[in-house]
């Protein structure tokens, strides 16, 4: 059914997955011997990078389409498939990359490790599990590889479980874990139909369009909560930081990036032909998750929980990318719909690389210091040059400034939303420049988020003993962490190949793709028309470069050369103590005050002593989870209540355990007499 | 396109002498109101100078940030103001960064001077840094929906595409336009410290921001950062003029002539907006902090209802 080669790489790709998932047996061996961590960590470097090699050849090769390997395991009547097609090649590409690098630093990283025999064998598991999801054309294998993901996550969570938080965290986890797979399981039988086939071929001849708009929502929740859409994200800023850092960029970096691959195969690839409100509920549901989590991230003081939550923001821009496309698909603009479909992914890639190298930096320094938290840290730039260096890049990169590859990607995204005056329905019209002004808005306080995060962090006075005496990371984690800010440069500086690479994609789920942009010249990237847009970061980095260069040049021949060092001036009053300088506490405080009244229903307090009393004024500042409160909480309170008045049933005597069995029959039978 | 290089090379030059006597000519005019007499419209020059010629003082923890800060500022601000038309709209860079860039490169510029605030760990500089960006989270989106309405007006979202357009005949007065144009002005009067949002001239730290955030700086670190603000109050002005006021000039293939009418209209529209900036600073006496966010937080309500307007009022473009 299809030549030789592609089936030689699903078969490549089907064998590489297989081989990690031997290596987490292997793991339970080798995880106590002095360098079997390595081991293990070096042999997912390799087979992820032969995995991203073998996808990224299955999507730039000819044929859009390779033939797909049949295991002989699966349901009764199913066949299970193994194999790329253009949409999962390009997120194989994506997450083994990271992979790849990640397992690097942890070939490092995890020389730290306590309990290495607690993480070393579920990490392999876990790519594995991530790749059968990539790898699978048929949804009894998605869905395998979808819980194995889950339960492997679910393990390196709990891997450091002493701590009550962390337990607590893994609690919630695998509890909206199992309700995400639950609405993913119904949103394939549903596509399946009476019929049953599960074979993703089979599903996409029978697609009816009645179906879709229920698979849609079930989409929504089922890959939205491992993605972490507002309201399903409460799990994540909790568990991805309860892990390893190597983990948890993972988590953060890849494993959402498998949810948002999982939305877009059911919705784009699935389920039919969409309709023209479809859109509006991805980008309602979007748009608040992008303003919701960098809000919560910019009142976060944890490294680790501000990074996790600035997922939820990244998240949101992907999905304003998906609801552009999806609005744009319905109304007939296959280019517009290519445009922002092509941003969107281009944001998954981006993400993945820059939202892994962040939490590889917060390992380095988790390592250095054994602090998470930012108002015990500081100075690091001074102590810790390039974790510092390579995570000043990230963050230039996440807050969306050029010449970083996270501003091409929200540049492409405001290309696609001036393009929707275009559609032809009020509402989406209505809505989509209220979209815009919010993703304007977070990217806004994505960069106050990040000088947050860079200048507590790094940069000031150490603020304490273990800030002030910490030591630079190895050698792996240290190129692990500059070869991921070498790519979000690259891939800003030259997005055309990104673009172009995106192509088969947008082609096989539009069915249109933007003109190539290796046509054009000097790296520049034209969206549509070269008179309505285009951005040659190439050109916009080298001039920054030469301006720096000349002005730097121009100022140490004509300029004094006399530098002094001396202490800081500060109006004149400089203090000694550390505690003198802002924390991130009062760097977020007039955000807080300005944004945070509606969202958490913040409150700040100052209690003044009285006048010649001397007891010291205090700050209470009272914060509240809105999302938390007003949805979790009342289902917990009647989970609890339920399940008070159920365990009166564990004490009934016989006589009334045999009333009950009779009463069952009896309705049962009732049931079955009146169906019939 | 050699015509094209040419005049940008101009430009690039253009905007870095004029910069400073842009300075200059604001505080004369202002002083003028006060009824002063005011220093000289070439004293910008002579403070750069003076600064260029001091030792430079760096605080002992300062890091390598702090020093390398300046120069990727200034290159920044440079490179965004080479980008604005301002007496000919035929710049080859122009196809290169949009306005979104331009936007984008300001807000590198504004992230590593505020990182550069917090490098030395004072309470001035982390209060300058923190204050900026609350700003900066609404006067970037304001900033950007005044950009979404003008490029829907233009089809594109190039500057000089959009300055050509608003030369030609088919723009004319329209609602949207108008709340564009207000949302700039209050973003370029909060993103340029001006009166009632910061006040440049002073050191008094509870009104100050930018001023905050650079109190470390000295030497001919200071005198980068003081032209690259110049700078930017002289590209917010030309951004204004070019797309509000594009009469005047040159258009791509114009002789020499229209060059030269270009240049004097663009010496002309830069002296009265600083007149009207400085006539509004003058008249309005500075904010609180917190009643800032609610001055900006307009600019984005008006930027976003002329989005909304034109979204509402096309059916196609």
């Amino acid at each position: 059914m299809s030549p030789a080669t592609p089936w030689f790489l699903s078969q490549l790709a089907t064998i590489c997955v297989g081989l990690l998932f031997l290596l987490a047996p292997l793991g339970i061996v080798l995880a106590r011997r002095s360098f079997g961590s390595q081991v293990i960590y070096g042999a997912c470097t390799l087979v992820c990078s032969v995995l991203a090699a073998v996808a990224l050849i299955a999507l730039l090769g000819p044929g859009s389409r390779l033939g797909a390997v049949q295991l002989a395991v699966g349901l009764p009547l199913g066949r299970t498939l193994l194999g790329f097609d253009s949409l999962s090649a390009a997120f194989a590409v994506i997450i083994n990359v990271a992979c790849a690098i990640v397992s690097g630093y942890a070939i490092g990283y995890g020389k730290h490790a306590r309990e290495p025999e607690r993480v070393v064998p579920f990490y392999p598991a876990f790519i594995g599990a991530m790749n059968l999801i990539l790898l699978a054309q048929d949804a009894f294998s998605f869905l395998v590889g979808w819980e194995f993901m889950s339960l492997a996550s679910w393990a390196l969570v709990v891997s450091e479980h002493r701590s009550e938080a962390n337990r607590r965290a893994a609690l919630i986890y695998i509890i909206m874990a199992t309700g995400g797979a639950l609405t993913l399981l119904l949103a394939f039988g549903l596509l399946a139909g009476p019929g049953g086939g599960y074979g993703f071929a089979e599903i996409r001849q029978g697609a009816a369009s009645g179906i879709g708009s229920i698979v849609l929502f079930l989409a929504l929740i089922g890959a939205g909560s491992k993605a972490g859409l507002v309201p399903l994200h409460a799990w994540l800023p909790l568990a991805h930081p309860a892990a390893p850092s190597h983990v948890s960029a993972l988590m953060s970096g890849v494993m959402t990036k498998v949810a948002v691959y999982g939305f877009v195969r059911i919705v784009f690839d699935l389920s039919g032909p969409p309709l023209w409100w479809w859109s509006i509920p991805v980008l309602l549901v979007a748009g608040v998750t992008a303003l919701l989590g960098v809000l919560y991230a910019l009142m976060e003081h944890d490294l680790k929980r501000l990074l996790a939550y600035h997922t939820v923001e990244n998240i949101g821009i992907i999905f304003i990318g998906l609801g552009l496309a999806l609005a744009f698909e319905a109304s007939g603009l296959g280019t517009a719909a290519a445009l922002a479909l092509t941003a969107a992914v281009f944001h998954v890639f981006n993400h993945a690389l820059f939202k892994s190298l962040l939490f590889l930096g917060s390992g380095a320094v988790l390592s250095a210091t054994g602090q998470r938290d930012m108002e015990q840290l500081g100075g690091l730039i001074r102590r810790m040059p390039v974790t510092a260096f390579a995570f000043l890049a990230g963050c230039i990169a996440i807050s969306a400034l050029p010449p970083f590859n996270g501003f091409v990607s929200e540049w492409l995204t405001f290309q696609a939303i001036l393009l929707s005056p275009q559609l032809p329905h009020w509402i989406p019209r209505l809505l989509v420049p209220a979209i815009g002004a919010t993703l304007a808005c977070s990217a806004a306080l994505a960069a106050a988020c990040f000088v947050k995060a860079f200048g507590i962090t790094f940069l000031g006075r150490p603020r304490s003993k273990a800030a002030m005496e910490a030591c630079e990371t190895d050698r792996w984690s240290r190129s692990a962490m500059l070869m991921l800010a070498a790519l979000c440069l690259l891939a800003g500086i030259l997005p055309g190949f990104v673009i172009d690479s995106l192509t088969p994609v947008t082609q096989m789920l539009v069915g249109a793709h933007l003109a190539p942009q290796s046509a054009q010249p000097w790296f520049r990237i034209v969206p549509t028309d070269t008179a309505r847009s285009a951005y040659n970061g190439l050109l916009v980095f080298i001039m920054v470069m030469a301006a720096a260069a000349a002005t730097a040049f121009v100022v140490r021949r004509f300029a004094s050369h006399a530098l002094r060092r001396s202490p800081a001036w500060d109006c004149g009053f400089p203090d000694p103590s550390p505690a003198t300088q802002y924390t991130a506490g009062s760097f977020a405080q007039p955000i807080r005050r300005v944004f945070g009244g509606v969202v958490f229903r913040a409150r700040e307090e100052v209690s003044m002593p009285k006048p010649g009393d001397t007891a010291a004024a205090k700050l209470h500042v009272e914060l509240h989870d809105t999302v938390w409160e007003t949805l979790y909480l009342p289902v917990i309170r009647l989970v609890n209540v339920a399940a008070d008045r159920l365990n009166q049933m564990q004490f009934l005597t016989i006589r009334k355990y045999l009333t009950l069995v009779f009463i069952a029959l009896v309705l049962l039978l009732v049931i079955v007499g009146t169906w019939r | 396109m050699s015509s094209g290089w040419l005049t940008q090379f101009a430009q690039a030059v253009l905007v870095l002498a004029l910069a400073p006597l842009l300075s200059g000519v604001t505080r004369k005019i202002r002083a003028r109101l006060l009824r002063r007499r005011g220093a000289s419209v070439i004293q910008p020059y002579r403070d750069l100078v003076k600064l260029i010629r001091k030792e430079a003082v760096v605080a002992e923890n300062a890091s390598w940030l702090f020093r390398a800060a300046p120069y990727l500022v200034f290159a920044a601000t440079w490179v965004a103001a080479t980008l604005v038309p301002t007496f000919a709209t035929d710049l080859t860079l122009s196809a290169a960064a949009d306005i979104i860039v331009i936007v984008a490169l300001l807000g590198t510029a504004r992230f590593l001077l505020a990182l550069a605030g917090l490098d030395v760990g004072t309470s001035f500089g982390g209060i300058g840094s923190s204050r900026e960006m609350l700003f900066a989270s609404l006067a970037e989106p304001a900033m950007l929906m005044a950009v979404f309405t003008l490029s829907l007006f233009a089809g594109s979202t190039q500057l000089s595409s959009i300055s050509a357009y608003m030369q030609g005949p088919s723009a004319g007065l329209s609602i949207s336009l108008a709340l564009a144009l207000v949302a700039l002005v209050i973003v370029a009067i909060g993103e340029n410290a001006r009166i009632p949002v910061d006040n440049p001239a002073t050191h008094l730290e509870l009104t100050m921001v930018h001023e905050a955030m650079i109190l470390e700086y000295s030497g001919r670190h200071l005198a980068v950062i003081e032209a690259a603000a110049s700078l930017k109050l002289l590209l917010y002005l030309s951004l204004i003029a070019c797309v509000f006021a594009p009469w005047g000039t040159a258009v791509a293939g114009a002789g020499a002539v229209a060059y030269a009418v270009g240049f004097g209209a663009y010496a002309l529209k830069l002296a009265f907006g600083a007149f009207l900036l400085v006539l509004f600073e003058t008249s309005i006496a500075k904010m609180r902090v917190f009643r800032v966010p609610e001055f900006l937080g307009i600019a984005l309500m008006l930027g976003l209802l002329g989005t909304i307007l034109l979204f509402v009022s096309r059916v196609t473009q």
